[in-house]
């Protein structure tokens, strides 16, 4: 409403416009609700994480023991490799995530016999719990009494590979799951990245007579970047902290074989080892926070250009 | 009209902050929901977990205790089992919410529950001298006793198959080197010698902590060491539980599917003969007895056998315990302490056996076993009767890495060698020695 009033009014004078137009429409004390909840629910957790990370918490009492939990922490002989997982299965997903969300989306754009039915079924594994996508896959990819090796053995007379008992293939397995899961959310983002691209330029460039995979190189690629630095901040972000899907399908194993570093801080939190596995939640947030902020920022600088 | 809005928004947040009251409110009352019974009893809870065989026993409990006592009734509540279990008794207790008694683990996790802090003493209550020796142990910390014991002693060491074994003409092994020998001629039979279940990583750590009672044969104070950071399991003799895991696993004498199976496949395959021998707790009877008619009779239980015939024994596991926590307080108090009177007699025990079959002996002094039990419970009773028995390590120390089944997952399956896993477990028992603040850490 008094919106319009304020534009056309010299910059000088426009932040001041700005701050009385909130002034008169939204008065600071209606952020008091929303705020008290994320101050009691989000903000104070989190101070007090950072406390309990230097502590050695038992629950019923903390006693403060400096950085020694880091320290701890990063001596952990599992740590090296679970971090070096977590890297190989955020990176794995989100560029499996982009590549086949991308082709899907291209493939599910185009004029299709029952495309709405194939677009709901792309996207039905997004809707279902991870944990029922865990323990339903451990059933189905059991080495000895799953589906998935009992078609192997039929066609190959051999035994299947052991996915998820394998300890070089476990790993691949969960992302392999994890992809299946989550592509139908990137293919969504994709069409409705491809969707938004003017149809000027599909016209433009058929009267210039260009080839289907001209057109897709040229003008489908470069115009839905928006979309694709979308889709690689959520697979990769959700990449990284990744725990529900390796829990119900591997717990980590076999061995350590498949543990991340959510995997590690939970096991260290399930030991009651409450201080440790807080530090280890602080170590997760800053890693992830060092990958994603500055990928964000550039991803952002790209679509800026564009 | 920008008024009209104003006190609309404020309206609103006034909505907003009075649900905000209205729903801290009804979760606030929905933890202390203690119902008092009718005027002049005292209703008292006890909180068990939800696992089948400990409802059924505990639900036993409370009616043989309810029909022949009045003045306090009990009642019985669940929670959640294993790890999950363990946070939520944890929690319960650091924020004042327990229950008027609890069941919970003895030795090691007991420890954890700071039990100077937050569970009430019995030492000097007259029913503990009913309590055995080695239950008392397993539930003192400081110079004080906690708890009274729940349920039976269970073994750790092999079930087996009578019919493959009386079929390949195999005796009970007392050695190691006759426990391989026999594996030789199982395998040689087209038998699967050795049942492993990683699926159930719990399952992976029978050989190591079934092994103790060789370890303390050979070194008396071995625990007493370790607890105080001085002797490791990278040394002998503890090492050599991991050395058996390695060597059945290179000999291939484990199950093919052993990297996937479960617990209950386990059994199964051992019921059917497919396997002839299961490293497992005695606690699993009741589950395969249940699996074929003759289930009862076909499988018995040996010791982990050692080095030495002439020091063959059983690693005992202590069974948990019921505490009360300072929380509970003055009628309520005298109630809990009162069912526990009754509950460490004969009269408990008798409760318990109508309930569910025991797999084992019961801790607490006059207790009999009824007749007709399985043959693998009659088994182990012979190494209890004979004297041939010393409790886990986690019930004479406080100290139990929690890392353990993985690390036995890893040395079984042949990912890292018996000395790296040996290696990598003396870590992992460091961080909970320093979480417990046991000096010399």
């Amino acid at each position: 409403m008094s919106t319009t009033s304020t534009r056309p009014k010299a910059p000088t004078r426009a932040s001041r416009a700005t701050a009385r137009h909130v002034d008169r429409s939204y008065p600071l004390w209606f952020y008091v609700p929303g705020g008290l909840v994320y101050l009691i629910l989000f903000i104070v957790p989190t101070i007090m994480s950072f406390y309990f990370a230097f502590t050695r918490w038992t629950l019923f009492k903390a006693t403060f023991i400096g950085f020694d939990n880091f320290v701890l922490f990063f001596n952990e002989p599992g740590l090296i490799g679970s971090l070096r997982n977590t890297l190989v299965y955020g990176v794995l997903t989100s560029v499996s995530k982009v590549v086949l969300g991308m082709l899907l989306a291209v493939v599910l754009s185009s004029p299709l016999i029952a495309r709405g039915y194939l677009r709901s079924v792309t996207f039905f594994p997004v809707l279902v719990s991870s944990v029922g996508v865990g323990l339903t896959f451990q059933v189905l990819l059991d080495p000895f009494h799953g589906p998935v090796n009992a078609v192997w053995s039929a066609i190959t007379g051999a035994d299947g590979p052991r996915w998820l008992t394998d300890p070089k293939l476990a790993l691949y397995s969960v992302v392999g799951i994890d992809v299946w899961k989550g592509v139908g959310l990137a293919t969504l983002i994709y069409i409705a990245g491809i969707a938004a691209i003017p149809n000027e330029y599909f016209e433009a460039a058929r009267v210039d007579g260009a080839s289907s995979w001209q057109i897709f190189r040229n003008v489908i690629l470069p115009l839905s970047f928006p979309a694709t630095s979308t889709v690689i901040i959520l697979s990769l972000i959700g990449g990284l902290r990744s725990f529900d899907l390796i829990w119900s399908t591997t717990q980590g194993g076999p061995g350590f074989a498949s543990d991340v570093i959510a995997s590690v801080i939970y096991k260290q939190y399930q030991a009651g080892f409450y201080g440790l596995s807080t530090a280890g939640n602080v170590v997760l947030f800053l890693v992830v926070t060092a990958i994603v902020y500055p990928l964000s920022r550039w991803l952002n600088s790209r679509e800026a250009v564009l | 009209m920008t008024l009209n809005r104003r006190s609309h928004l404020a309206l609103m947040a006034g909505i907003a902050a009075g649900a905000l009251a209205l729903s801290a409110c009804s979760a606030g009352s929905l933890g202390s929901s203690s119902s008092s019974g009718s005027a002049g009893s005292v209703t008292i809870t006890m909180l068990v977990d939800n696992g089948d065989a400990t409802v059924k026993t505990a639900n036993g409990i409370a009616e043989a205790y309810n029909a022949t006592n009045s003045g306090v009734t009990l009642k019985i509540e669940t929670r959640a089992q294993g790890t999950d279990g363990d946070n939520a008794v944890k929690t319960k207790l650091a924020t004042g919410d327990m229950s008027d008694l609890f069941a919970y683990n003895s030795g090691s996790l007991m420890q954890a529950l700071d039990p100077g802090k937050n569970l009430v003493p019995l030492t000097s209550e007259p029913y503990m001298g009913n309590v055995s020796a080695s239950f008392k142990t397993a539930v003192t910390s400081g110079s004080e006793q906690y708890g009274v014991p729940l349920g039976q002693a269970t073994g750790g060491g092999i079930l087996y198959n009578k019919k493959v074994f009386a079929q390949l003409g195999l005796s009970v092994p007392k050695t190691w080197a006759d426990f391989m020998a026999n594996n030789a001629k199982i395998k040689a039979a087209g038998i699967d010698p050795v049942i492993q279940t990683y699926g159930d990583t719990w399952t992976s750590q029978l050989f190591v902590l079934a092994d103790y009672y060789n370890v303390q044969a050979s070194q008396s104070d071995w625990a007493t060491q370790y607890t105080a950071n001085k002797a490791k399991y990278v040394d002998q003799p503890a090492i050599k539980g991991f050395q058996r895991l390695e060597d059945v696993f290179k000999a291939g004498y484990l199950n093919k599917d052993f990297a996937s199976a479960k617990n209950a496949q386990g059994l199964q395959a051992l019921v059917k003969g497919t396997g002839a021998q299961y490293p497992m707790l005695t606690f699993t009877v009741s589950a395969y007895v249940s699996m074929s008619a003759t289930a009862k009779d076909d499988i018995g239980f040996f010791a982990q056998p050692g080095d030495d015939a002439s020091k063959n024994g059983l690693t005992a596991w202590t069974p948990g315990g019921i505490y009360i926590p300072t929380t509970t307080k003055g009628a309520k108090l005298d109630a809990a302490k009162k069912f526990l009177a009754w509950f460490a007699t004969p009269a408990g025990c008798d409760a318990q056996t109508k309930a569910v079959t025991p797999t084992g002996p019961y801790m607490i002094k006059g207790c009999t076993l009824p007749s007709s039990l399985p043959v693998a419970v009659t088994d182990m009773q012979k190494y209890f009767d004979a004297g041939n028995v010393a409790p886990a390590l986690e019930f004479v120390s406080a100290i139990k890495g929690p890392n353990l089944e993985k690390i036995t997952v890893e040395v079984g399956s042949g990912i890292t060698s018996a000395a790296d896993g040996a290696k990598r477990y003396d870590e992992d028992v460091k961080k909970q020695a320093q979480q417990l603040g046991l000096p010399g850490w």
